[in-house]
């Protein structure tokens, strides 16, 4: 790193404007960040909350509420939690923990690696897409659960896989080597040790996958459908209601209680993804101050 | 660093299990190899699902490729001929009288909405990143990056509803009359001269997707500032210089080609989004933007708009095109995911281990 040490023989004042306008920029920048995030939320908040009753709580859409769709929402997400979860983790510790040392071990292992950030590229649309092709009309399953699933842990697998492996490679070479010297088996202390140091990590990246698979549209209006009664369980020919649908088919719609419950829906979509927020920042809050106690 | 012991690494010679080995002991290398197929299952499943994804697109997409030739890439018309009328097969794929499909106005707007949002999106958030990182008082820090993190968690479709409800009309009213005022009649900023519209369109699509990005980059480039040893910084203060100069002759360039990565990221993000574009882009087909407010669309928002109907098309060909688009889209994306994970991954290597010591 070399400095070049021009910038002292200028004159002082006009350093110090320089600065000062610097100053001004950067938090000029900070404030066209801030502005849009309190306005869209704001905005979506006061749009709803004047025409906002629980009753939408307790409703399905067919008579004027959103009970089928926060079901069929809270069910999409389980749903990829179990399945996008149990990939993406195993996926993220075996790109993590498990290189290979042959060669042709590492270029399949490089492939894999590749594999998944491209998987990430993707375009939701074009995933969405290909569930309709394949799964809803291809193999006759029809709007339903199943191809939601599958095509929404085909979007998330790729962050959990990659939330998962920088945490685990934030874990310490320490823990490795103190795990090591006592005889652990690898996969032995993999389970107690390695993982349990990483679990902040991974629930975090698990929650961001939440936050994505509760949030999607256009991937859902082709896999799942849209159903104004309660979502069943089945996991093919039935279509599956869920949040987002609302907000993107009711908004521009000519009555009033229709519009009105796209907006109700947007105002639990925001509730939803600050309640997530607030929970991640807890739990990293929290670890960092076992961290700094195990110090 | 590879946990697991080569022995165990080989299928064919999974573990050590010596006859003097406790079952225990055992049961212990069991779990290891265990571990280490299953989670090789689980990473090899990512890869098949691409190549699942690829190969439906281009086998979908295969007739519409073989018929629209280079004319889908040059041509702007979008016509699904005539459906109740007589099927004619071009090249032998079965098609409506009359089709004729051309991609050049989807292509060229969503290029033409990442550019915008781009332009816009990269210097804030490289400004709001550098106020995040220098010397901000907790009690706004903590605030700021709770709604960087918020911004990045807004679902799409909310991004639509206030860009259509809320930011559209306000623009069409207050903002781009007086823009289209000042703008001289003189090429390429001619492009700003009214017809100002209503608000849906390429302007208000570049903004709002401005807004979606800024998150993804503002919370790299954070990440980059923070990998950047504090000794070069320290030193550099302590020469004199201003917090300008530091940032502009030390932070910058050490980070400068992972904040180049992070703008990619963002773009490929501006590139496939879908639901908001869809709300706001006014949703026109066949013509390119006149002005940079008229309406348009994009690859993306075509797709999730034309789908439906597409069905419509009994010979298929229809959606044989949207898959073609669909490939489009996907390859680009692709290619402009590559390269940004590429700059940020050499960037993270030449910083990372310097910083964290």
């Amino acid at each position: 790193m070399t400095f070049t040490l021009e910038a002292p023989a200028r004159p002082r004042h006009r350093r110090r404007v320089s600065q000062m306008i610097f100053r001004a920029a950067t938090l000029f920048a900070l404030g066209l960040v801030l502005i849009p995030a309190i306005w869209i939320v704001l905005g979506i908040v006061l749009r709803a909350i004047p025409h906002f009753s629980f009753s939408v709580l307790t409703h399905t859409s067919a008579h004027g509420g959103l009970e089928n769709a926060i079901v069929g929402s809270f069910i999409i997400m389980v749903g990829v939690a179990i399945i996008a979860g149990t990939i993406g983790l195993g996926a993220g510790i075996y790109l993590a923990e498990m290189s290979a040392t042959s060669q042709r071990g590492q270029r399949v292992d490089g492939l894999l690696r590749t594999a998944t950030e491209v998987l990430a590229g993707v375009p939701s649309i074009v995933l969405g897409f290909v569930g309709y092709i394949a799964l809803v009309v291809g193999l006759h399953w029809g709007y339903s659960l199943l191809p939601a699933l599958i095509i929404l842990s085909m979007m998330v697998v790729p962050y959990i896989a990659k939330a998962t492996e920088n945490s685990l490679a934030q874990v310490p070479t320490a823990y490795r080597e103190g795990a090591e010297a006592l005889g652990m088996a690898p996969g032995y202390a993999l389970r107690h040790v390695i993982l349990k140091t990483a679990l902040p990590g991974i629930t975090t990246g698990l929650l961001v996958a939440l936050a994505i698979a509760g949030g999607e549209t256009a991937p859902l209006l082709y896999t799942a459908g849209w159903n104004d009664q309660m979502p069943t369980l089945a996991l093919t020919g039935h279509q599956v209601p869920y949040l987002t649908y609302p907000v993107w088919a009711f908004y521009n719609q000519p009555s009033n209680s229709l519009r009105y419950l796209s907006y109700d829906a947007a105002l639990i979509l925001i509730v939803f993804i600050v309640t997530l927020l607030v929970v991640s920042r807890i739990i990293v809050a929290r670890t960092q101050r076992h961290a700094d106690i195990r110090r | 660093m590879s946990l697991v012991r080569t022995e165990a690494e080989s299928p064919s010679n999974p573990g050590p299990p010596s006859d003097s080995a406790s079952v225990r002991e055992r049961l212990r290398n069991a779990e290891t190899v265990l571990w280490h197929r299953g989670t090789f299952v689980a990473a090899v499943l990512p890869f098949l699902g691409l190549a699942f994804a690829i190969t439906v697109v281009a086998i979908k997409g295969w007739p519409a490729i073989l018929v629209n030739g280079t004319h889908f890439f040059t041509g702007s018309t979008w016509q699904p001929g005539s459906t109740y009328g007589s099927t004619v097969y071009p090249h032998g794929v079965a098609t409506p009288q009359g089709a004729s499909y051309g991609a050049w106005p989807l292509i060229l707007g969503t290029v033409q909405s990442s550019a915008i949002a781009l332009i816009l999106a990269v210097p804030i958030s490289i400004g709001a990143a550098i106020a995040l990182t220098e010397r901000l008082p907790r009690s706004i820090a903590r605030p700021a990056n709770f709604a960087v993190e918020l911004l990045a968690g807004i679902p799409s479709v909310l991004f639509g509803l206030w860009g259509i409800l809320t930011l559209g009309p306000l623009l069409a009213r207050d903002v781009y009359p007086h823009i289209a005022s000042i703008m001289p009649d003189v090429p390429v900023l001619n492009f700003f001269n009214s017809p100002t519209g209503h608000g849906e369109g390429l302007f208000t699509s570049g903004i709002v997707l401005a807004i979606m990005i800024v998150p993804i980059i503002t919370a790299t480039t954070v990440e980059l500032f923070r990998q950047v040893p504090s000794l070069n910084q320290e030193g550099a203060r302590a020469l004199g210089m201003t917090d300008a100069e530091v940032t502009h002759s030390v932070t910058i360039p050490w980070v400068r080609n992972g904040i180049i990565g992070a703008s990619i990221l963002g773009l490929a993000r501006a590139l496939g989004e879908t639901i908001a574009i869809a709300m706001i882009s006014g949703a026109i087909l066949g013509h390119t933007a006149q002005n940079i407010y008229s309406p348009m669309t994009t690859i993306a928002a075509t797709i999730v708009s034309q789908l439906d109907s597409s069905f419509t098309d009994a010979t298929g060909f229809a959606t044989a095109t949207l898959a073609e688009a669909a490939l489009v889209l996907a390859v680009i994306s692709v290619v402009v995911n590559v390269i940004a994970r590429f700059i940020v991954h050499r960037t993270g290597k030449l910083g990372g281990p310097v910083g964290r010591g």
